[in-house]
C-alpha cells in the first residue's frame, strides 16, 4: 500500500499544480467558456446581424476583409491592390486601369492601415482609405458598393507606412513615407543617405462630396524613417502627429543603426497652418509621375491618369508649422485620445509607454523653450510635452486605442498581452493575454472623439497552434475581447487573411441601410452595355471582334456565334439584365487566360478572349444562378486564318 | 488497479469541487494587475508543443546542464513567455557559477516570491530585442535591454565583454542567440 501511495500522492500534486485553483484571470477561451456566459456573447442567432462591421486590413494579400462582430463572421473579402479572380478585380478590362502605377500595373501591395472617413470627428461610414505600403498607393472603397472606387499613387514617398488616417472631417487622408528617398529620385550613392534623403509628409484633399482625392502638398522632411501617425482632434484638430525612428538616418543594418538614439521623435505638424500657406499660393510646383485611378459606377469603368505635378512645401518655409517631439526608442505607434489632449507614443524598445500634452506642446513653442533643432526644425524639450508616462505596462509596445470612458488599450508584442491603463493617472488597470504576440488593436470608433467602447479586436502577429493545423502556413488571428467592463475578458478566435495590420469599425447602423442592392440598367453608361436583348451583337473591326452580350436567368443572348478566326482578339462585354437583389452571373470561355467574370445586375464586364485553336468552343455561367443554371451556356465557331466563315450570332433560333 | 482508479477519481473530484467553491467565493485580487497575466498562468507561446523547429532560447537554457540556477530563475519569475517570443531575443546566460559567485544569500533572497519584480527585472537586464554574434558585439558601445536599461559593451583584448562579463560560447536559437556568460549582469541603480 505504501508503495502505491507515494506515487499516488506523486500524481496529486502534479494534477494539483496543474487544475490550479487559484487562476483569478479566466483567460483562456477554454475556461472562460466554462466559467461564463461567453458563446451567448459572440453568438449572432442565424438571420440576425452584428452590431458592427470591422473593416480588417488583409496585409500582405493586399486586401480589405469585412467581418462581423461579435461574431467574427467574414462577409466579404474586397480586392484593393491585387488581382482577385473570384470577382474579376483586376483580370476584366474595366477594372486593370485601377492597378496603373507610374511603374505599369503592379497587381499587389501590402495593405496596412483601413481608416473610415469622419464628419465632425465622428465616424461617418462612407468611405475606408487603407495604403498600399509597396508601390505607395492610398485607395478609396465605397461602403455602399464595398469597392474600390479609387487609387491614388504617392510620389516621392517608398514605403508608405504612417498612412492612412483621416482627419475629422475627412478633410485630408495623410500618407507618411516610412522609408526617406532621394527627392527627386535620382542616381547616387546610397551612403551619402545622410542630409540627401528626404521623408515626404503628403496631405491628400478628400472632396467631401464624391470623395474625388488629390494630393494638396507634400511636406519635406529631414530624412528619418515616418512609422505611424494619427490625426489631432477636438482641440488638437488641425495638427498631425507621426512617428519617426531612425533619427540617426542610417542606410544599413537599421536594426543595430537606428537604435542608438535615445529617443526619436513624434513630428507635429500644424497642416492648417500649411494648408493656409498653400492656399495663398506658397509651396513649389515639382514635376512627378504619379497615377490617379477612378472607377466610375455608371460606366462601370476605371479610367487611370498620369499626373505630372506636385507641390512641395520645406517645413523652414512656413515657420511654427512643425515642431518635433522627442520619445523614447522607436516609437511604432502614434495615438491620440479621444479628448485631443495626449499623443500617446509607444516606444517599441522601451518598456514604458510615453504620453505627450498637447496642452504643453503649445504652452512650450508659446514660450520658445526649445532644445534645439534639427535640419531647422524645432525641437522641444522631453520634459517640457511629457504628460505621464505608463511605467513598465509590458515590453514591446506597438499601438494604444482608447474606449468612450477614459481608459487606453495598448498593445505589447513581446510580452503578447493587451493592458488596459487610465488616462491621465497612467496607472495599469488589468491586462489580457494574447495568444500570440499582438500588433495593432482595434475599438470601434478607436481613432476618433467617439469610440464605441464595448469590444477590442487583438490582431496577433503569431497563430502557433490556435486552430487545427494546415501545415506550416496557419493561419492569420485576430481575438475579440470584451472591454464593457472594469476587466477585460477573451471572446472568441477567429481567423483572418493576410496580415492583419490594422483594423476600423463602427456600428452596423451606420452603414447597412446604405448598402446597395443592385446598379440601376438604365443608369449603365458602360460603351459596350446592352440594355435588353434586342441591342445586343457582334461587331468586326479589323481582327479584333466586340460581343455586346446579355445575360439573364437563364441563358446568353447571343449563345451562338460564328465567324471568329483564330488569332482574333475577341472581346466579351457582357451585361446582366437583371434587376434583382442577389442575382449576379458569371461567365468563363474555355481558354480565355483570365479569370471569370462575375456580373451584378445592372453592370456591365469585360474579358478578353484569344482564341488558339480552331474549333467549337463553349462557355457557360459561373455562379449559380437559377434552377436552370447548368442550361446557361453557348457556343463559339472558331474558323482558321482567312477563312470566309461569315460572321452572325444568334440565340434560339431552332427551337422546336 | 481498481483502487487506485478510484483514488485519482475522488482526488479529481475534490480538486475540481475545491475549484469551484474557490472560484464562487474569490475576490479580485488587484495586485496580480501589475504582474503579466499571460506570465501568471501556465498558457502562452511557452507551452505550445513544437518538436521540429530549432529549439527557442528558452529550451536552449533549459536543455543546458550549466543554466540549472538561470531556468529555476525564470521559472520563478514566470517570463518563459518572454523568452518564447518572435523576437528576435540575445539572451546573455550567466553559468551556474556565474550564479554562486554573488555574495551570499542574494539568489536566495531573490527566488522569494515577495521579490519576484525585482528578480524579473534583473533577468530582463540579460536580455536584449536582438541577435547578434559575438563577433558582431564587438562594434556597440551598449545595448538597450528589456528591462529598460543600457548595458555597457567593451572590447578587452578583441572580446566583447558584456557589463564586464565574459563570453564563453554562443549558441544559436529558433528566436535568437544565448551567449553564455560568466557573471550575472546587475542593473546599474542609478537610473
Amino acid at each position: 500500500m505504501k508503495n502505491i501511495l507515494k506515487p499516488l500522492l506523486a500524481i496529486g500534486v502534479f494534477l494539483l499544480a496543474f487544475t490550479s485553483c487559484d487562476n483569478s484571470k479566466k483567460s483562456d477561451s477554454r475556461s472562460g467558456a466554462l466559467a461564463g456566459n461567453v458563446a451567448e456573447k459572440v453568438y449572432v442567432a442565424p438571420g440576425e446581424h452584428d452590431e458592427f462591421y470591422a473593416f480588417v486590413s488583409g496585409g500582405f494579400s493586399g486586401q480589405l476583409s469585412v467581418y462581423g462582430l461579435p461574431s467574427g463572421r467574414l462577409f466579404k473579402v474586397i480586392p484593393v491592390f491585387s488581382q482577385d479572380p473570384e470577382k474579376a478585380w483586376g483580370y476584366n478590362e474595366e477594372t486593370k486601369p485601377m492597378l496603373n502605377t507610374s511603374h505599369g500595373f503592379v497587381p499587389w501591395d501590402d495593405a496596412h492601415h483601413p481608416d473610415i472617413s469622419q464628419t465632425q470627428g465622428v465616424v461617418d461610414g462612407r468611405w475606408v482609405f487603407i495604403n498600399g505600403n509597396n508601390t505607395p498607393r492610398i485607395a478609396k472603397i465605397d461602403l455602399t458598393t464595398f469597392e474600390t472606387t479609387e487609387i491614388i499613387e504617392v510620389p516621392n514617398s517608398a514605403g508608405n507606412h504612417s498612412s492612412s488616417f483621416v482627419t475629422e472631417n475627412t478633410e485630408y487622408v495623410v500618407a507618411g513615407t516610412r522609408f526617406s528617398v532621394p527627392i527627386p529620385q535620382r542616381d547616387m550613392p546610397i551612403k551619402e543617405y545622410k542630409g540627401n534623403f528626404k521623408g515626404a509628409l503628403t496631405f491628400i484633399s478628400v472632396d467631401p462630396q464624391d470623395g474625388n482625392m488629390d494630393i494638396k502638398f507634400q511636406l519635406i522632411m529631414p530624412g528619418f524613417d515616418y512609422d505611424l501617425s494619427h490625426p489631432g482632434r477636438g482641440k488638437s484638430h488641425g495638427w498631425f502627429f507621426f512617428t519617426t525612428y531612425n533619427s540617426e538616418e542610417a542606410n544599413t543594418l537599421l536594426e543595430v543603426n537606428a537604435s542608438q538614439n535615445d529617443k526619436d521623435f513624434i513630428a507635429a505638424v500644424n497642416w492648417k497652418k500649411i494648408e493656409e500657406y498653400v492656399n495663398n499660393g506658397g509651396g513649389t510646383k515639382v514635376p512627378a509621375n504619379y497615377a490617379h485611378n477612378v472607377y466610375d459606377d455608371e460606366t462601370h469603368s476605371a479610367t487611370s491618369t498620369m499626373k505630372k505635378e506636385v507641390l512641395v512645401v520645406n517645413p523652414a518655409e512656413v515657420p511654427g508649422a512643425v515642431y518635433l517631439l522627442p520619445t523614447p526608442k522607436s516609437p511604432h505607434g502614434c495615438d491620440v485620445d479621444p479628448t485631443g489632449e495626449y499623443i500617446v507614443g509607444n516606444g517599441k524598445l522601451s518598456a514604458n509607454l510615453t504620453v505627450h500634452s498637447f496642452t504643453k506642446m503649445l504652452d512650450a513653442i508659446e514660450n520658445q523653450k526649445f532644445a534645439g533643432d534639427a535640419y531647422g526644425i524645432p525641437i522641444l524639450n522631453f520634459e517640457d510635452v511629457l504628460a505621464g508616462t505608463v511605467e513598465q505596462p509590458g515590453l514591446g509596445p506597438l499601438h494604444t486605442e482608447f474606449d468612450d470612458k477614459g481608459n487606453a488599450y495598448t498593445t505589447f508584442f513581446i510580452s503578447s498581452e493587451v493592458v488596459k491603463w487610465k488616462v491621465g493617472t497612467w496607472e495599469v488597470l488589468d491586462r489580457q493575454p494574447c495568444y500570440y504576440s499582438v500588433g495593432h488593436l482595434m475599438i470601434p470608433g478607436g481613432n476618433s472623439q467617439k469610440p464605441w467602447g464595448k469590444y477590442v479586436v487583438a490582431m496577433n502577429k503569431i497563430t502557433k497552434d490556435r486552430y487545427l493545423p494546415t501545415g506550416p502556413e496557419v493561419t492569420q488571428s485576430a481575438q475579440l475581447y470584451d472591454i464593457s467592463g472594469d476587466k477585460m475578458e477573451l471572446l472568441l478566435d477567429f481567423p483572418t487573411i493576410g496580415e492583419p495590420h490594422y483594423a476600423a469599425g463602427c456600428p452596423a447602423d451606420l452603414i447597412k441601410s446604405r448598402s446597395k442592392k443592385i446598379y440601376n440598367l438604365e443608369d449603365n453608361k458602360h460603351p459596350f452595355a446592352v440594355k435588353s436583348e434586342a441591342e445586343t451583337k457582334v461587331v468586326r473591326d479589323g481582327n479584333t471582334v466586340h460581343i455586346s452580350m446579355s445575360m439573364i436567368r437563364s441563358h446568353f443572348s447571343p449563345d451562338n456565334i460564328e465567324g471568329v478566326k483564330v488569332g482574333d482578339k475577341v472581346y466579351f462585354h457582357v451585361t446582366n439584365l437583371e434587376q434583382d437583389y442577389d442575382v449576379p452571373h458569371g461567365i468563363s470561355m474555355i481558354g480565355a487566360n483570365t479569370s471569370e467574370l462575375l456580373i451584378m445586375p445592372g453592370q456591365t464586364e469585360t474579358f478578353l478572349w484569344e482564341p488558339k485553336q480552331e474549333g467549337v468552343w463553349p462557355f457557360y455561367c459561373t455562379d449559380f444562378c437559377s434552377a436552370l443554371h447548368q442550361e446557361m451556356q453557348g457556343y463559339v465557331r472558331v474558323s482558321p486564318v482567312g477563312s470566309n466563315t461569315e460572321l452572325k450570332w444568334s440565340l434560339g433560333e431552332e427551337i422546336e | 488497479m481498481n483502487l487506485v482508479g478510484k483514488f485519482i477519481y475522488v482526488l479529481l473530484g475534490i480538486l475540481l469541487f475545491s475549484c469551484k467553491n474557490e472560484s464562487n467565493n474569490k475576490t479580485v485580487d488587484n495586485s496580480a494587475i501589475v504582474e503579466s497575466a499571460s506570465q501568471s498562468e501556465r498558457t502562452g507561446q511557452a507551452f505550445v508543443i513544437d518538436d521540429e523547429g530549432r529549439p527557442t532560447v528558452l529550451k536552449v537554457a533549459i536543455n543546458s546542464p550549466n543554466h540549472t540556477t538561470l531556468v529555476a530563475a525564470v521559472q520563478a519569475a514566470q517570463l518563459e513567455n518572454v523568452l518564447v517570443n518572435a523576437g528576435p531575443l540575445m539572451v546573455f546566460a550567466p553559468t551556474d557559477e556565474a550564479f554562486t559567485a554573488l555574495p551570499e544569500g542574494t539568489l536566495e533572497n531573490l527566488l522569494k516570491p515577495e521579490n519576484k519584480k525585482a528578480l524579473a527585472n534583473i533577468l530582463k537586464y540579460h536580455v536584449t530585442p536582438g541577435n547578434y554574434s559575438k563577433e558582431f558585439l564587438t562594434t556597440f558601445d551598449r545595448l538597450g535591454q528589456a528591462n529598460n536599461q543600457y548595458v555597457k559593451i567593451e572590447v578587452i583584448n578583441g572580446e566583447p565583454m558584456v557589463g564586464g562579463a565574459k563570453i564563453l560560447a554562443s549558441i544559436p536559437a529558433g528566436n535568437g542567440i544565448v551567449h553564455v556568460i560568466d557573471k550575472v549582469l546587475l542593473p546599474p541603480s542609478n537610473e
